[in-house]
C-alpha cells in the first residue's frame, strides 16, 4: 500500500501551487508555498497547530483566497472568477473535521443534493449512485435517517460518501478524525484506506501517523506557514532532517 | 482468591432496572415537586390558586353567566353588571364589513371563505396539492382578492377603499404586511450580509431608516405627505399607499429577524455547501435558508403577531379597522350604558387573541414538525 503512485496515473500534476502567499489581514499565514500533486498521490500534511495546514488545503477549493502566487487545479487556475471556482469545486471533494452534514436532510438527501443540482443528474440516478457509495462506507441501512440520529463515526462516513457522490478527482480531508471518539476513528480510517486503494488523489491533514505510514506516498511537514520538509513516509519518520521536524515528531510519537 | 488489594472490585450480579417510586412520578409526583415542594411554595400555591379562582370566576360571571345575550339596549340598561353581547350582535355587520355597501357584501364573504379554506388547506399536513394551494395563496390570491374587493373588473362596481372598514380591513392590512414582509425581509437580510459594498449599504440604510420611524408616522406620511410630491392629477389610492408603507416597514423588522437566523448557522454549513459546488442562490435555497428560517420561527411569528395588532394604527389616516369601528359604535348615544365600552373592547380583545394565539399555536406545531433532532 505504501508505494509510489498508481502506475496508470499520468505524470501531469493535477494540483500545481506556485509561490503562493496568503495573509489574514496583516498576518502572513502561508509563505512561499510550492507544491505539485500528481494524480493518484496520497499526501499527508502534518504540523503543529497554527502552521497553516488547514488553510493550505482550503485554498485549493477556494474556501480561502490567496493573495499572491498561482494555484492551478485540474488545469483550471483559481482566481476570483466564479465560473472557475465552481468548476474546481465540482472536481474537488472536501471532508471536514466537524462533518458539516446538512441536519435538515436525510442521509440519502445529503448525498444526492449536489449531483442533482450541480451535475444535473436525474433523481433516480443520483439515488442509485448515493446508495452504492453508502454501501462502500458501510452504512446503507442509515440512508433514511437524519444526521442528528447518527454517531460521529457514522456522520463522518456519510460526509465522505456525500463528497464521493460528486465523483471528484481530488479529495481533501481536513483533520477528519480529530473530532471523533477513539473507538470510531478506526472505522473512518478504514474507509479512507479503501479509498486510497482505488487510486483517488488525496490530501489529508491529520495527526494519525499510523495512517500516514500505511497509506501516504508523501508526508509534508509544515510550520509557521511554510513547508519545512517532505519525504516518503518511512524516510520522514525514521530520518527527519530538519530540527523542527525532529522536535514535532518527538512530541507526537510515543516510540 | 490471591491478589486482592484494597481497590479491587468486580461485579458478579447485575442490577435490573426498577420502576421509579410512585410519589415521584405521574400527576402526584408533579404536584408534589412543583406546587408543594416546600412550606413556602405550598403557601404561595394556595394564595395564588385562591386569587386565580376569584379572578376567573369573576370574569366568567361578567362574560357569560350575568351577560345579556338577546334583547336590545333596554335589556342591557336593565342589566349593567354583565357583558352586553347584544350590542355586538346588532352591530356585527358593521364590525365585519365596515361601510362596505350592503348589496356588494357577498364579495367580501367570497374572499373570506376562500381565504380561510386556503389557509387551512395549505396549513394541514395531509392535504393534497398542498404546495400548489400554498403558492396560490401567496401570490395570485392577494391580487385577485384586491380585484374582487375593489371592483372595476369582472363587471363589478367599484367600492372605494375609504368604505372598507372593520375586520375585513384589519385582515387586508395585516395579511398584506405579512405576505410582503417575509420575502422582502429575506432579500434585505441576505443583502446586508453581502460582500458587495453597494448592496450592503443600500440594505443597511433601508433597514435602519424603516426601523427608525414609528409605524404611525409612516402611515401618516403615506396618506398626507406623499401626495404632495405627486404631480397634480395623479392619484394613488390612499389605502394602497398605506399598505406599501406597512409592507416596507415590516420587511425591515423581518430582515433583522432573518439575519439573526443566518448568523446563528454554523459557518461549516456555508462551507460544506460551497465545497460541493452549489451556487450562491442554490445553497441559500436548499441549505442555508431552510435552516436559518427554522431557527427563527419564534421571531418571525412574533413579528407577524405584532404586525397584526399594529393594524389598529390605520386610525390615524381615517380608516376604521375592527377597533376603530367598535370605538365609533361605543360613541352611539343609544348605547351609552356602563357595560357597553367594556363589552366592545372585550370583543376586540377576544378576536385578536383568537387570531394571534392561533398563529402562535400553528408556529409551535410547525417547529415540532421540523425538528429533526439536529441539536447535536
Amino acid at each position: 500500500m505504501n508505494t509510489s503512485p498508481n502506475p496508470e496515473s499520468s505524470a501531469q500534476p493535477v494540483i500545481q501551487i506556485q509561490k503562493m502567499n496568503k495573509w489574514f489581514g496583516q498576518f502572513h499565514v502561508l509563505k512561499e508555498i510550492d507544491l505539485e500533486v500528481v494524480t493518484g498521490e496520497r499526501i499527508v500534511i502534518c504540523g503543529p497547530s497554527g502552521s497553516g495546514k488547514s488553510t493550505l488545503i482550503r485554498c485549493i477549493n477556494r474556501l480561502e483566497e490567496h493573495q499572491e502566487g498561482q494555484i492551478v487545479v485540474d488545469g483550471i487556475e483559481l482566481t476570483s472568477d466564479l465560473k472557475h471556482i465552481e468548476q474546481v469545486r465540482r472536481e474537488v471533494g472536501m471532508v471536514f473535521q466537524h462533518f458539516n452534514l446538512f441536519p435538515h436532510l436525510t442521509v440519502l438527501e445529503n448525498c444526492t443534493l449536489a449531483p442533482i443540482w450541480v451535475r444535473k443528474q436525474p433523481k433516480a440516478e443520483a439515488e442509485t449512485t448515493a446508495m452504492s457509495y453508502l454501501e462502500r462506507v458501510k452504512i446503507p441501512d442509515q440512508a433514511h435517517k437524519y444526521p442528528g440520529q447518527l454517531s460521529g463515526g457514522q456522520q463522518q462516513r456519510v460526509a465522505i460518501a456525500r463528497s464521493l457522490c460528486m465523483q471528484p478527482r481530488i479529495m481533501l480531508f481536513d483533520e477528519p478524525t480529530s473530532a471523533l471518539d477513539p473507538e470510531m476513528i478506526k472505522e473512518v480510517l478504514d474507509v479512507m484506506i479503501e479509498l486510497a486503494d482505488t487510486g483517488m488523489t488525496m490530501l489529508v491533514v491529520t495527526h494519525e501517523m499510523g495512517f500516514a505510514r500505511t497509506v501516504a506516498n508523501r508526508v509534508i511537514f509544515m510550520d509557521e506557514g511554510q513547508i519545512i520538509e517532505q519525504n516518503e513516509p518511512e524516510e520522514f519518520f525514521n530520518n527527519p532532517q530538519s530540527d523542527r521536524t525532529k522536535l514535532f515528531l518527538s512530541q507526537i510519537l510515543q516510540h | 482468591m490471591e491478589n486482592q488489594n484494597s481497590v479491587f472490585f468486580v461485579r458478579k450480579e447485575f442490577a435490573l432496572s426498577r420502576p421509579a417510586p410512585a410519589s415521584t412520578v405521574g400527576v402526584l409526583g408533579w404536584i408534589r415537586s412543583n406546587l408543594f415542594s416546600t412550606p413556602f411554595n405550598s403557601l404561595l400555591t394556595i394564595l395564588i390558586g385562591g386569587f386565580g379562582v376569584w379572578l376567573i370566576s369573576g370574569a366568567l360571571d361578567w362574560l357569560i353567566f350575568n351577560a345579556v345575550w338577546t334583547g336590545g339596549n333596554e335589556a342591557c340598561k336593565a342589566n349593567p353588571d354583565g357583558a352586553c353581547w347584544t350590542f355586538i350582535g346588532t352591530r356585527f355587520d358593521q364590525f365585519v364589513y365596515g361601510f362596505y355597501e350592503k348589496p356588494e357584501r357577498w364579495r367580501v364573504d367570497l374572499v373570506l371563505v376562500v381565504l380561510f379554506v386556503g389557509v387551512f388547506w395549505s396549513g394541514w399536513e395531509k392535504s393534497p396539492a398542498r404546495k400548489w394551494i400554498g403558492g396560490f395563496m401567496l401570490i395570485p390570491f392577494p391580487l385577485i382578492a384586491w380585484g374582487i374587493l375593489y371592483g372595476g373588473i369582472f363587471g363589478l362596481p367599484v367600492v372605494e377603499t375609504s368604505q372598507w372598514g372593520g375586520f375585513i380591513l384589519t385582515l387586508v392590512v395585516a395579511l398584506l404586511g405579512i405576505i410582503a414582509s417575509l420575502p422582502l425581509g429575506i432579500l434585505l437580510a441576505l443583502g446586508r450580509r453581502s460582500n458587495m459594498p453597494i448592496i450592503r449599504s443600500v440594505c443597511v440604510v433601508f433597514i435602519e431608516f424603516w426601523r427608525g420611524v414609528p409605524l404611525i408616522t409612516v402611515l401618516f406620511m403615506a396618506a398626507y405627505v406623499l401626495p404632495l410630491f405627486f404631480p397634480t392629477g395623479m392619484n394613488f389610492d390612499q389605502l394602497l399607499r398605506a399598505l406599501i408603507g406597512v409592507a416596507l416597514f415590516s420587511a425591515a423588522y423581518m430582515a433583522e429577524v432573518v439575519r439573526g437566523g443566518l448568523q446563528s448557522l454554523n459557518k461549516g454549513q456555508y462551507e460544506a455547501a460551497d465545497s460541493l459546488g452549489l451556487s450562491y442562490w442554490r445553497s441559500m435555497r436548499l441549505i442555508i435558508l431552510p435552516q436559518a428560517l427554522k431557527a427563527v420561527i419564534p421571531g418571525i411569528v412574533n413579528t407577524f403577531i405584532g404586525l397584526f395588532k399594529d393594524t389598529t394604527l390605520v386610525l390615524i389616516i381615517g380608516l376604521l379597522d375592527l377597533l376603530g369601528m367598535v370605538n365609533a359604535a361605543i360613541a352611539d348615544p343609544n348605547w351609552s350604558i356602563r357595560s357597553v365600552p367594556t363589552t366592545g373592547y372585550a370583543f376586540v380583545a377576544i378576536t385578536f387573541f383568537i387570531f394571534c394565539y392561533g398563529m402562535s399555536r400553528y408556529s409551535r406545531f410547525v417547529e415540532e414538525k421540523l425538528n429533526t433532532g439536529h441539536k447535536r
